[in-house]
C-alpha cells in the first residue's frame, strides 16, 4: 500500500521548515534508515530517514522549496509493483491535540482563606513538663522514630563516630549500631542521591547535611530527584525522607556558611518545609517529617540548638504540618515569624509591650504548608503586620505573606505589611558588620512603630 | 554487505528459545523507537525524544542476566529500558503522547516513567543523578537483607559528571550490590569520547575505588548477557559494586533535533551493515537453523501488530484530565507503623 511521506517536527519547536535537499530520487529503493532528505530548521540542517521500506513513488514537494510546513505529504512511497498514483489522497494525521483549553483555577495551592484557624492546643493541659534544648529534643525525636519504625536510618557526615557534628546525633550509633547510623563520606550530592533512591526501596532515610550550606552541592537531587518523583511516577512512588540540619547564620563564619533557605525551599511543590523555634516543636514537628511520605526539608539553626524550653513530657507528641502557633496574644499589631527570627519577634514584643503596644507574635513553624488562616484571621483583628526572618529579602517568605495578605485582607489593613529581613549583602566576617546585616529586635520595634503610626 | 561473520561464536550453552526471545525483545525495540520517531515527526509526541536505535542488545542481554526482584534505573534514553523489563508497550507509547493511558497517567513523558511493579525506577532527566540514586536503591535492598541488585545504566557522557566518583567510593566503601552499567555509544550527545576525556576506557575509572570492572562488546547480546551474569553473580555474594562498559552505538541522533554534524553519515553506515547487534541474532538463528526465514517473518509481523497496537492506543488514549494538574503532589500524610 503506498503510504505518504510527511514533513517531519525535528525539534520540539518546529512549526515549518525548508526542504533543504532531497537524497534520493522518484524510482529508489529505500529501506528503514536511509537519509531521504536534508531538511533546515530554525536550529540546524538535519537528516531525515526513512521509516519504513519501499520505492520513492514521487517527490511531492521540490528541494529548496521553505516553509513546509510540518506533517505536509513531501514525497509518496509504494510497494514493488506499485502505481505512484495509488497514493492516497492525502490526509492530514490527527494532529497532536492543543492545549489551548485553560487550565482549572488551583484548587488548592493557594490555601482558600475560608477555613477557620486552628489553635488547638498542641498538647492536653495538664500533661507534665520537662525541660529540655533543641538539641536534645531532635536527638530524643529521632530516637522514638527509630524505635518505632526499622526502615528509620540516619546518614550523614559524622553523624555515627564523631558523634554529630553539632552533637544531634550523639549516642545514636552506639544504640542503634552502624547499620542504621551511617557515617558518609564527604559527598553531598552523592549521599543525597543515594538517600533518595533508598527512600524509593523501602526505607525512611534521615540525610543529615552538616549544615544546609553544603546541600547547595545536593539540592538538585532535593529538587529534582525527591520532590517531583511522585508526580513524574503519576503518583506510583514518592521520596519519603527527611533532609535535615543547621540553616541559616551562625557566628563568625563567613558569607559562605551565613545563609537561611527558607525561602529556597518554600518555593517547590512536592517539598514540605519545616522551621522550627522552640524545643517542642523541634521535637514533635521532627516526629512528624519522619512518619510523613513525603520530602521534608527540616530547617534547624545552629544557635538555637542549645536553648532550653518546655516540652511535653508525653508518649508519641507530635505537632501536624501547617498549624502555626500564637505564640503571644495580642490586639494591636501581627508579628509573623519562624525559626530564629522568633527570638526577634518576641524580644520586639517584649519592649513593645513597655510601651503600651500588645503584638500578637505568630510562629509559623512549617513554611510549606503555611498556615494563612492563623495569620489573616490574626491581621483582620490586629489591622495590621510586620513578618521577620532572616533571610534575604528578594522574594522572601515575607513578601510571600504580605500578597497574599493584601490579596485575602486588603481591606483589614490600616497600614502596609512591612518585611523585617536580614540585610541584602553577602555575610560579613567583622562582628560589627555581621551584626548590622542581621534582623535584630530594635529593628522589629522600628518597624512595628511605623505600622501603628506611633 | 559486509558483516562481520558471527560463525565463530558459540551458542551451544544458548538455547533456540533464548535465542528467539532476545531477537524478539530487540526487534521489539528497534520498531518501537523507529514508530516513535514516526509519531514524534507527526507532531504527536513533544519535547525531547531519546531513541534506543543499535543499543538493544546492552538491555536485552542484561536482562536476561536478571531474576524476580532486580532493579533497574536509566536516564532519559529510556524506552529500551522500559520494554526490556517486560513494561506494555501500549503504556510507554501513550506516555510518550502524554496522554491517561501512559506509565505516569502523561505526567512524565519520554525522560520520566517508572513502573513500580516492574522495578523500573526511571527515567532521569538530569544527567548522572541516577547513578547515586541506582545506588541508593541497592543499600535499601541491603539494609533489608534480600538479595537483588540494581542496574544502573548511564552512559559515556554522564561518566565525566562528579557524583558518579562519590558513588563509586560509597558502593564500593558500603559494598552495595548495584551494577554500573555504562553504556558507551562514544558520543556524548555531540561530543565524542576523545574530545571529552583522555582516558581510554571507562570502566578502568573503578580501580581507583576498588570497584572491578570490564568492557563489553554491546552490540552482541550474548556477550552482554555473560557478562552480565559475572556481575550478577558477583553483587549477589555480596562482594560490591561492578561495573560493566558496554561498547555499543546509537545510530540515531542525541535527540529528535540532532543536527548529526558531529560524525559522518559514513560512519554510522558502517556500524549499521557490520554490527548491527539484531543482524547478528538472525544471522545465528538462520545457521543454526533454529529458525527459518518464514519464522522470523513471522516474529516481524508479530512485532510489528504490537507496535502498531501501541500506537494506535496512544494516539486514542484521552489527554489526563484537567484536574490530574493537582494530583500526586503529595503522597497521603503518615507511615503506618512498623514498629521495629
Amino acid at each position: 500500500m503506498a503510504t505518504e511521506i510527511l514533513m517531519p517536527a525535528l525539534s520540539p519547536t518546529m512549526e515549518e521548515g525548508t526542504l533543504a535537499k532531497w537524497l534520493v530520487k522518484e524510482g529508489d529503493t529505500v529501506k528503514s534508515g536511509d537519509i531521504l532528505a536534508e531538511i533546515e530548521t530554525d536550529k540546524a540542517t538535519m537528516e531525515f530517514e526513512a521509516v519504513d521500506e519501499g520505492i520513492v513513488g514521487r517527490l511531492l514537494v521540490a528541494e529548496g522549496t521553505q516553509g513546509v510546513k510540518v506533517n505536509t505529504a513531501i514525497a509518496v512511497l509504494v510497494e514493488e509493483g506499485e502505481s505512484a498514483d495509488a497514493a492516497p489522497a492525502p490526509k492530514a494525521e490527527a494532529a497532536a491535540p492543543s492545549a489551548a483549553e485553560p487550565a482549572p483555577a488551583p484548587a488548592q495551592a493557594a490555601a482558600p482563606s475560608a477555613p477557620a484557624p486552628d489553635q488547638s492546643p498542641d498538647w492536653p493541659e495538664g500533661t507534665p513538663m520537662k525541660t529540655m534544648t533543641v538539641r536534645e529534643a531532635l536527638r530524643e525525636a529521632m530516637t522514638e522514630e527509630m524505635e518505632r519504625d526499622e526502615t528509620v536510618f540516619i546518614m550523614g557526615e559524622e553523624v555515627g563516630e564523631y558523634q554529630g557534628a553539632y552533637k544531634i546525633s550523639q549516642g545514636l550509633l552506639e544504640k542503634f549500631g552502624p547499620r542504621r547510623v551511617v557515617d558518609t563520606p564527604i559527598s553531598e550530592m552523592g549521599f543525597a542521591g543515594i538517600g533518595t533512591g533508598a527512600s524509593w526501596g523501602g526505607l525512611r532515610p534521615i540525610v543529615e547535611f552538616m549544615t544546609f550550606n553544603f546541600a547547595m552541592q545536593a539540592i538538585d537531587h532535593i529538587l529534582n530527584s525527591a520532590a517531583k518523583t511522585l508526580y513524574m511516577s503519576g503518583g506510583q512512588m514518592g521520596s519519603p525522607m527527611v533532609f535535615r540540619g543547621p540553616n541559616g547564620a551562625a557566628a563568625r563564619v563567613g558569607a559562605q556558611h551565613s545563609q537561611d533557605y527558607a525561602a529556597w525551599y518554600a518555593q517547590i511543590p512536592g517539598l514540605k518545609v519545616v522551621m522550627p523555634y522552640s524545643a517542642a516543636d523541634a521535637k514533635g514537628l521532627l516526629k512528624t517529617a519522619i512518619r510523613d511520605n513525603n520530602p521534608v526539608v527540616f530547617l534547624e539553626n545552629e544557635i538555637l540548638y542549645g536553648r532550653s524550653f518546655e516540652v511535653p513530657d508525653m508518649d508519641d507528641f507530635t505537632i501536624p504540618f501547617g498549624k502555626a502557633k500564637i505564640v503571644r496574644p495580642g490586639k494591636d499589631v501581627t508579628i509573623v515569624s519562624f525559626g530564629i527570627g522568633m527570638t526577634h519577634a518576641l524580644d520586639a514584643a517584649e519592649k513593645l509591650a513597655e510601651d503600651g503596644i500588645e503584638a500578637e507574635v505568630i510562629d509559623l513553624r512549617t513554611l510549606r504548608p503555611i498556615d494563612y488562616a492563623t495569620v489573616i484571621e490574626s491581621v483582620q483583628r490586629t489591622n495590621r503586620c510586620v513578618t521577620v526572618e532572616e533571610g534575604f529579602p528578594v522574594c522572601s517568605i515575607g513578601n510571600h505573606l504580605s500578597a497574599y495578605i493584601m490579596e485575602n485582607a486588603f481591606d483589614y489593613l490600616d497600614a502596609p505589611v512591612i518585611n523585617c529581613t536580614g540585610k541584602d549583602v553577602p555575610m560579613p566576617y567583622a562582628a560589627n558588620l555581621e551584626k548590622h546585616a542581621l534582623i535584630t529586635a530594635p529593628e522589629v520595634v522600628e518597624a512595628v512603630k511605623k505600622v501603628t503610626y506611633r | 554487505m559486509v558483516r562481520k561473520p558471527a560463525a565463530k561464536q558459540s551458542t551451544s550453552n544458548v538455547s533456540k528459545d533464548e535465542l528467539l526471545k532476545y531477537y524478539r525483545d530487540m526487534l521489539l525495540i528497534r520498531r518501537f523507537e523507529e514508530k516513535a520517531g514516526q509519531l514524534y515527526g507527526m507532531g504527536l509526541i513533544g519535547g525531547f525524544c531519546h531513541l534506543y536505535i543499535g543499543q538493544e542488545a546492552v538491555v536485552v542481554g542484561l536482562e536476561a542476566a536478571a531474576k524476580e526482584g532486580d532493579k533497574r534505573i536509566t536516564s532519559y534514553r529510556d524506552h529500551g529500558h522500559m520494554l526490556a523489563c517486560g513494561m506494555d508497550a501500549r503504556g510507554v507509547m501513550a506516555e510518550l503522547t502524554g496522554r491517561e493511558g501512559g506509565y505516569s497517567k502523561g505526567k512524565g513523558g519520554s525522560m520520566h516513567m517508572f513502573s513500580k511493579e516492574k522495578h523500573f525506577y526511571g527515567g532521569h532527566g538530569i544527567v548522572g543523578a541516577q547513578v547515586p540514586l541506582g545506588a541508593g536503591l541497592a543499600f535499601a535492598d541491603k539494609y533489608l537483607g534480600n538479595d537483588n541488585v540494581t542496574f544502573t545504566y548511564f552512559g559515556d557522557g554522564a561518566s565525566n559528571q562528579g557524583q558518579v566518583y562519590e558513588t563509586y567510593n560509597m558502593a564500593e566503601l558500603w559494598e552495595l550490590p548495584v551494577i554500573f552499567v555504562i553504556e558507551n555509544n562514544q558520543y556524548a550527545m555531540g561530543t565524542s569520547m576523545k574530545r571529552s576525556t583522555k582516558s581510554t576506557t571507562l570502566f578502568g575509572r573503578g580501580e581507583a575505588f576498588g570497584i572491578p570492572g570490564e568492557q563489553v562488546d554491546g552490540m552482541d547480546v550474548l556477550a552482554v548477557k555473560a557478562a552480565g551474569e559475572k556481575a550478577v553473580a558477583h553483587c549477589r555474594a555480596g562482594k560490591g559494586p561492578y561495573i560493566l562498559e558496554v561498547m555499543t552505538y546509537r545510530y540515531r541522533g542525541h535527540s529528535m533535533s540532532d543536527p548529526a554534524k558531529y560524525r559522518t553519515r559514513e560512519e554510522v553506515q558502517k556500524m549499521r551493515d557490520e554490527r548491527d547487534a539484531i543482524e547478528h541474532v538472525r544471522e545465528l538463528l538462520l545457521q543454526g537453523n533454529h529458525a527459518t526465514e518464514d519464522d522470523l517473518k513471522a516474529i516481524d509481523k508479530e512485532i510489528k501488530d504490537i507496535v502498531n497496537d501501541s500506537a494506535e492506543f496512544a494516539k486514542e488514549s484521552p489527554e489526563p484530565a484537567l484536574d490530574e494538574l493537582w494530583t500526586d503532589i503529595y503522597a497521603a500524610e503518615t507511615s503506618a507503623e512498623t514498629t521495629a
